[in-house]
C-alpha cells in the first residue's frame, strides 16, 4: 500500500517538472536557457572592459575634465546591466505545453478535418488558415507542444519550447527573445551601443589629453579599445537593425522568411503593424507586459495529468484514472485502521 | 468520514479529468487576446446560449482592456523604463490587476450560473491561455457518489 508515501510525498514546483530545455535558479525565480557559456563570456566583456574605464579611465577624467563623465558612465553601466539580467532571466513568453485532454480535443478536430486515413495514407500537414486584418496567415500545429501555434508565434529548437511573437534565440543574452522580453533585449542592445561609443570616446580622449605615450601603449588602454572597437560596429549595427524591425512590428524570424516582404506578392501586408512608426515603437517598448503563462513556482497539482511530454501513454483515458484512484481510497484507509 | 470530506474538497482537481469542452482563441483582430464566441453543439441542452455568450463577451473585454495600448499603459511603460522596471517589484502591472478580476469573474460565474448546470468554467491563464474550458462536472460527482458507496459498504452503514 501507498499510505505512508502519499502522505509524505513531496509536493513539488512546476519549474521542478518543466519539459521544456531550460536551467531554473533561485527556486523557480530565474529561468535561462541550458547553453549559457556566450552569455557569460557576454558578462565577463562588459564587466571587464567598464571596470578598466571606471579604474583607470575615470580618475584622470573626473580631475581634468569633469566628474559628470564617471557619473553618466555609471549611470549607463547599471542601466546595460539591469537590461541584461531582465533579457537573460525572465520568461519569453514560453507556451506552457497542452494537456492531454486538451491534445486529445485536438486530434478529434484534425481527424474530423481531414476524414478516414487508410493504411498507407500520409496525413496532410497540419494547418489552420486565420484572417487577421485581411491577411491570411497559417498557423502551424506543433507536434511537440501539441498545440497550434498561435501567429508570430514559432518552436525554438535549442530550449524546445513555443515561444509567443517568437523573434530569435540569442546565445549571448543566453534566453530567446520573445513577447515578454523584447523590450528589455532592445533597450540592452540600445544602451550597450552608447555605452560602448562612451567608453571609446573617453578612451581615446584620455589618450589624447594625458600626451603620453605609456597610456597609449597601456594594456588596458589596448583591450578597451579593441573590444570597444569590434563591439561599436555589430552591436550599433544590431541596434540599428531591431529599430527598423520595431517600428515596422517585424520579428526577425519574419524578416529572415521575408513573411511581409511585398516580393511574395502583390497585396503581401504586415497585418500585425499599426500603421506608422511611431506607434509601432510605443507599443513594443510601452505596451502592457503580459504575464508569464508557465507558473513556474506554482505547486505541481497532485492527481493532475501532466502534460505532453511526461506522459508515455499515447492519449490514455483520464477518467479511468479519476475512478481507479478515487476507488484505491477505501481500501488505504481500510489498511490505515489496520 | 475524513476521507470522504476530502474527496469532495478535491472535486475542483478531479474535474480536470473530468470531460472537457473547450472555446478556442480567435486571432481574427491580430494576436490580441479573445476567444470565439460560437456556441459549441456540446453544451447545446446544458446552458442557454445567451449566458454563454455574456460570459465569453465579458472575458473578451477584460482582456481587451487589459492589452489595450493607450495613455495608461504607456505611462506604465515610461515609468517603468525610467526606474529600470525596478518597480515592478513593488508594483503590480494592469495587466495582472485585471487578471484578479477576471479570475474573480469566472469564481462568481461558476457560483451563480455554470454550478447549478453541473459545468465548470476554467480561468484561461491556467491553460496558456489557449482555451476556456467548461468541464463537465456530473461526471465527477459520479465518481464521487461511487466512492461514498464503496464506503459505506465497507463500514457496513
Amino acid at each position: 500500500m501507498d499510505t505512508p508515501h502519499t502522505k509524505k510525498k513531496k509536493i513539488k514546483r512546476k519549474w521542478q517538472v518543466f519539459p521544456g530545455r531550460n536551467k531554473f535558479y533561485c527556486n523557480g525565480r530565474i529561468m535561462i536557457a541550458k547553453q549559457t557559456g556566450v552569455f557569460y563570456l557576454t558578462m565577463v566583456l562588459i564587466l571587464v572592459t567598464s571596470g578598466l574605464f571606471f579604474a583607470f579611465d575615470c580618475p584622470f577624467l573626473a580631475s581634468n575634465l569633469t566628474p559628470a563623465i564617471p557619473a553618466i558612465g555609471g549611470v549607463l553601466f547599471v542601466f546595460v546591466m539591469g537590461m541584461l539580467l531582465r533579457a537573460s532571466f525572465s520568461d519569453p513568453g514560453v507556451l506552457p505545453r497542452a494537456t492531454p485532454e486538451e491534445a486529445a480535443d485536438i486530434e478529434r478536430q484534425i481527424d474530423a478535418t481531414n476524414g478516414p486515413s487508410g493504411p498507407g495514407y500520409r496525413p496532410p500537414p497540419r494547418t489552420r488558415e486565420v484572417l487577421i486584418n485581411g491577411q491570411t496567415v497559417k498557423l502551424k500545429y506543433c507536434f511537440t507542444c501539441k498545440i497550434f501555434r498561435p501567429p508570430r508565434a514559432s518552436h525554438c529548437s535549442l530550449c524546445d519550447n513555443c515561444v509567443e511573437r517568437f523573434d530569435h534565440h540569442c546565445p549571448w543574452v543566453g534566453n530567446c527573445v520573445g513577447r515578454r522580453n523584447y523590450r528589455f533585449f532592445y533597450l540592452f542592445i540600445l544602451s550597450l551601443s552608447f555605452l560602448t561609443i562612451f567608453i571609446f570616446a573617453f578612451v581615446i580622449t584620455h589618450v589624447i589629453l594625458s600626451k603620453s605615450i605609456s597610456v597609449f601603449l597601456d594594456g588596458c588602454t589596448v583591450l578597451e579599445v579593441v573590444v570597444c572597437f569590434f563591439s561599436i560596429w555589430s552591436i550599433v549595427g544590431l541596434s540599428g537593425f531591431h529599430t527598423y524591425l520595431m517600428s515596422s512590428n517585424q520579428t526577425t524570424n519574419e524578416d529572415i522568411k521575408g513573411s511581409w516582404s511585398s516580393k511574395r506578392g502583390k497585396g503581401n501586408y504586415n497585418p500585425y503593424s499599426y500603421g506608422n512608426f511611431i506607434t509601432n515603437c510605443c507599443a513594443a517598448l510601452c505596451g502592457p507586459l503580459p504575464p508569464s503563462l508557465i507558473d513556474r513556482r506554482g505547486f505541481v497539482q497532485p492527481d493532475t495529468p501532466q502534460p505532453a511530454a511526461q506522459t508515455n501513454g499515447t492519449g490514455a483515458c483520464p477518467s479511468n484514472q479519476v475512478q481507479s484512484h478515487m476507488v484505491r481510497r477505501p481500501y488505504s484507509v481500510l489498511s490505515q485502521r489496520e | 468520514p475524513a476521507d470522504t470530506f476530502h474527496n469532495l474538497q478535491e472535486l475542483h482537481h478531479s474535474a480536470s479529468l473530468a470531460t472537457k469542452v473547450f472555446i478556442q482563441r480567435d486571432y481574427s483582430d491580430s494576436t490580441i487576446c479573445k476567444f470565439q464566441t460560437k456556441f459549441p453543439a456540446e453544451l447545446d441542452s446544458r446552458i442557454e446560449r445567451s449566458l454563454f455568450e455574456e460570459t465569453v463577451k465579458t472575458l473578451n473585454c477584460y482582456y481587451g482592456e487589459a492589452e489595450k495600448i493607450g495613455g495608461q499603459s504607456y505611462l506604465e511603460g515610461c515609468l517603468a523604463c525610467a526606474t529600470a522596471y525596478i518597480i515592478f517589484l513593488c508594483m503590480e502591472t494592469r495587466y495582472e490587476k485585471i487578471l484578479k478580476k477576471i479570475s474573480m469573474y469566472i469564481q462568481e460565474q461558476n457560483e451563480k450560473i455554470y454550478a447549478p448546470r453541473g459545468l465548470l468554467l476554467t480561468d484561461p491563464i491556467e491553460r496558456g491561455m489557449r482555451v476556456v474550458s467548461f468541464a463537465n462536472t456530473w461526471d465527477v460527482f459520479l465518481s464521487v457518489g461511487t466512492t461514498l458507496k464503496e464506503l459505506c459498504t465497507i463500514y457496513k452503514l
